[in-house]
This record gives C-alpha cells, structure tokens and sequence, in this order.
C-alpha cells in the first residue's frame, strides 16, 4: 500500500520530507495495483508535492546564523 | 702602562677561568639568549648529548646540549642548518672555552617552517591520523553547513555567496574564529568542538581561510588544530590558501578543497538547479504513470465491454428474430396470433435494452389485434370476435371477423 497521503498539510512540510514523500508516490505508482480513485489521488498529492517543492527551491534564501560560545544568533549581512 | 718587570702572580688558569666564569654567567642578558646561526661540526656521541658549532660569516660559538634537552628536541639536526638556539652562556674550564649552553633548538629561515611541517606530519602520520579510512563521507544532500573562518576576509563571502547560488535550501553556522596569529590555533580548535556540540550537529564542515603566505597559513598545520581536524565527529571540508597550499588540516580533513569556494562548492554536490531538473523530470514522470494507469484502465473497461456485448441478449434478439422470420415464412393466416404475440414479447425485450435498436414489428406489416368494445388484445383465434381493431405500423383501424376457420382448422388436428 503506498504511503497514505500524511496528514500534515502540503504546506508545512520541508523540501526533504515533501520530496522523500514524492519518491514513494512514484515508486507506488510504479509497483503496486490500485484502484482508479487512489491512482488520481496519489497523483494530486504528487503533483502538490511538486509544486510545493518548487515552490521551496524557488523561494529558499540561505540561512545564516553565527556561533558565539554555545548561543545561535541570527546574523544580518550586509 | 708598562707590566712590571717581577709583578707578583694574582692568577693560576683556574682562578682566572674561575673568575671569567663568573663574569659571564652572572651576566642576566647572557643567561638567556637567543643565538641564530648555522650548524656545523655537529657531534651526538653516545652519551646523549649534542656537540655543535653555530657560525656565521663572522664568528662561531661552541654549543652543547645535554641529553635531557636533546631528547625532547624534535628537530633532526643536520650541519649546515639554520637553526635559532636558546640557552645561555657559560664557560667550559677544562677546555677554557665559554660556549652556549643550549636548550631548544628550533630551524628558522627559508625552509625552516617547512622543516617543522615536515617533522610533524611525519609524526601524525605514523600514528595514522590521515589514513584514508579515517576520512568519512560527505553527504550529498547537507542540510546545515557549518563554517570555521574569519568573520572578516574574503573566506566567508565568498562561501556564503557560492552556497546562496548552489544550495540556498541550507541553513548556515557560522563559528567565526581568528585564522592566523597565536589565538588562531586555539580558537579554531574551540570553533569545531563548538559546531560538534550543538544539536543537530551540521552535516558537515568548512574549514577555510583564503590565501596568504606560508606563515599565515600557519595556524592550519599547528598539531592541535589537526587533531581536533581529525578527531570532528562532523566529516570536514578543508579549503586554505590556493591550489598549491597543502597544510596537515588539509590531510587531516575528509576532503581537501583547493580554495574556500571549492569547499563550498564541494559541500553542495547537488545545486538547486539540479533539484530543480529532478523535480521536473519527478512531475513528468507521475504524469506519464498516471496516463499509463489511465490507459490500463481504459483498456480494462473496453475488454470488458466486449465481453458483455458478447453476453448480451442483444445476439438472442437478433436470432430471435431470424426465427421470427422463418417463422413468418412458414405461418399461414393462422400463425399471426403467435407472431403477433413473439413480436409483442419481442417489443417488451427491446423496451428493455435501451442501447438496441427496437424491432419495428409494425413496421415490416405485422399488425396488433384488439376487441373493438374492450382492448383485450386478441391472442387466440377464438378471442376473435365482432368488430376488432387492427393497429399497424402508421396507424389503426377496425374490422369485423368473417369466420374463425383456423379454430376449425386448430381442432382438426
């Protein structure tokens, strides 16, 4: 059975998970028997993922924090 | 002043070597002194100790130095080295020598640092600090990337900047920290423990400092930065200096990168722009294995379909109605009844099966026979009787029942 379609909302999730959900979409789409309604629905859900990681490559800008002692600070560049 | 002709004798050698004695080595700026110059006639009998000559162009000075000394000496001595010794001036009385009295010998000069290097990566080496199973993998994908440099130079700008342009998905941590000077070894030492202390550590390492001369790299070959280089739980990246600057953090780290932005570089083995292709390439994929899901699908349903048209009572209709025919052929006036009566069945079959074409009884001269005064539909010869009302196919009309011979007919036999 392919993973069932998480729970958490599309938007929440990071590039990792979004894509590592991705993979198993396509990898169940590929090896498994379903039914016509769950072939449409795993392929929304992929197509959503898609977006949402576009989205994320689109969007990312690099973070950057500074290490003093043991404390993370934000760090504006100029 | 002329010396007296029978002056009177103030000295023996000892005395007088005593006295000289005392005069140097009570002397505080020659009890510790640092004295350049080069080896020569240099001399390690058994005992241990270390017999040399340091000389210039102008003078030479005799130089020992005891065992104790010698042993914790790592610099391999070779005449005609330059060297720099510390120690302090004294007099060997026996030999009526003052000499140098030394206890530390370090190589300076053109190659001296090259000297040092060499000395200590032979030491690290043999215990097996750069063997390459030592070296870890670095991942493909890093989520955070720490970074050890100054937080002034060119270094960090040019890493931030090659990672916002590959991989800006990233988080950064930067551990600035000094990368020349005496504080630089130490404080980079405190940077990498630091990045490995936190939680989540940082998939991976950028040690860096831009080019510079061989001294200012210096700090990158100094034994505590190479230990903590080696000992990181988070594989390094070690990018110092340029193309041809080898420093021990550089055999110490997983993977070498000629300059900071090649560490960088190294760091994000797949760019945005990669991830971007894949994703495309991700999406037309579902796309093409719903469409072949689809298309099973629709094949599923069309051998389907097939299979019912062949199990369909559409192909007894037809049969059926080829019998009708015969039927028709063979039926005199009589057989109309039970014509009539398999056309009226018919009728209600095809009523059924909307997707055939109906039979069109009427239509081919069979007509429906009913009462006149009723409606009762006329399915026996002996139901016929008085007027009666014939339907055809553009219409009805009546008429009366002359005889019922096929009664007749029916009984006979």
């Amino acid at each position: 059975m392919p993973k069932a379609p998480s729970p958490k909302s599309i938007e929440e999730l990071t590039y990792e998970s979004a894509f590592a959900e991705l993979e198993s979409i396509v990898a169940a789409l590929e090896n498994e028997q379903r039914s016509l309604d769950e072939s449409m629905s795993l392929y929304e859900r992929g197509q959503a993922l898609v977006k949402r990681c576009a989205e994320l490559l689109d969007k990312a800008e690099l973070k950057v924090k500074q290490l003093s002692g043991n404390e993370l600070n934000d760090i504006a560049e100029e | 002043m002329q010396p007296s002709l029978f002056a009177s004798v103030q000295w023996t050698v000892s005395t007088l070597t005593k006295y000289i004695r005392d005069l140097l080595e009570t002397d505080v700026t020659l009890q510790d002194v640092w004295v350049e110059g080069e080896i020569s006639n240099l001399s390690r009998p058994a005992s241990g100790h270390i017999y040399f000559t340091l000389k210039d162009a102008g003078a030479s000075l005799r130089g020992v130095m005891w065992k104790t000394s010698a042993t914790r000496s790592k610099l391999a001595l070779q005449d005609g080295m330059a060297v720099a010794v510390h120690g302090k001036i004294g007099v060997y009385e026996v030999g009526g020598q003052y000499q140098l009295y030394a206890d530390q010998i370090r190589a300076v000069g053109e190659g001296a640092l090259y000297q040092e290097f060499l000395q200590l990566k032979a030491l690290l080496e043999a215990e097996g600090l750069f063997d390459m199973e030592r070296k870890r993998l670095i991942p493909e994908f890093p989520k955070r990337i720490g970074i050890v440099t100054s937080p002034t130079g060119a270094a960090i700008k040019d890493m931030l900047n090659t990672l916002r342009r590959r991989l800006p998905l990233i988080e950064v941590i930067f551990a600035p920290s000094p990368v020349q000077g005496e504080d630089a070894p130490p404080k980079l030492v405190e940077a990498l423990a630091a990045l490995n202390d936190l939680d989540p550590r940082p998939d991976v390492i950028l040690l860096a400092r831009g080019g510079g001369s061989i001294e200012d790299l210096w700090a990158f070959n100094d034994e505590r930065v190479v230990r903590a280089v080696a000992g990181s739980q988070v594989p390094i990246i070690c990018g110092v200096g340029h193309e041809t600057d080898f420093t021990l953090s550089d055999f110490a780290a997983d993977l070498r990168a000629p300059t900071p932005t090649a560490a960088a570089e190294l760091a994000t083995k797949i760019s945005v722009a990669e991830l971007t292709e894949n994703l495309q390439a991700i999406g037309l994929q579902l796309s093409t294995l719903l469409l072949s899901d689809l298309n099973e699908q629709h094949n599923n349903l069309i051998s389907l379909r097939d299979g019912l048209r062949f199990l369909s009572p559409s192909r007894r209709i037809q049969s059926d109605r080829q019998h009708l025919d015969e039927l028709a052929r063979r039926t005199n006036a009589a057989g109309i009844h039970r014509l009539a009566l398999e056309a009226s069945r018919l009728e209600g079959l095809e009523y059924q099966l909307e997707a055939l074409n109906p039979l069109h009884i009427l239509a081919r001269g069979y007509a429906v026979v009913t009462l006149l005064k009723d409606g009762t539909l006329v399915r026996k010869v002996k139901h016929a009787r008085d007027e009666i009302r014939i339907r055809v196919s553009d219409g009805e009309f009546d008429a009366k029942v002359l005889n019922r011979d096929s009664e007749i007919v029916n009984r006979k036999r």
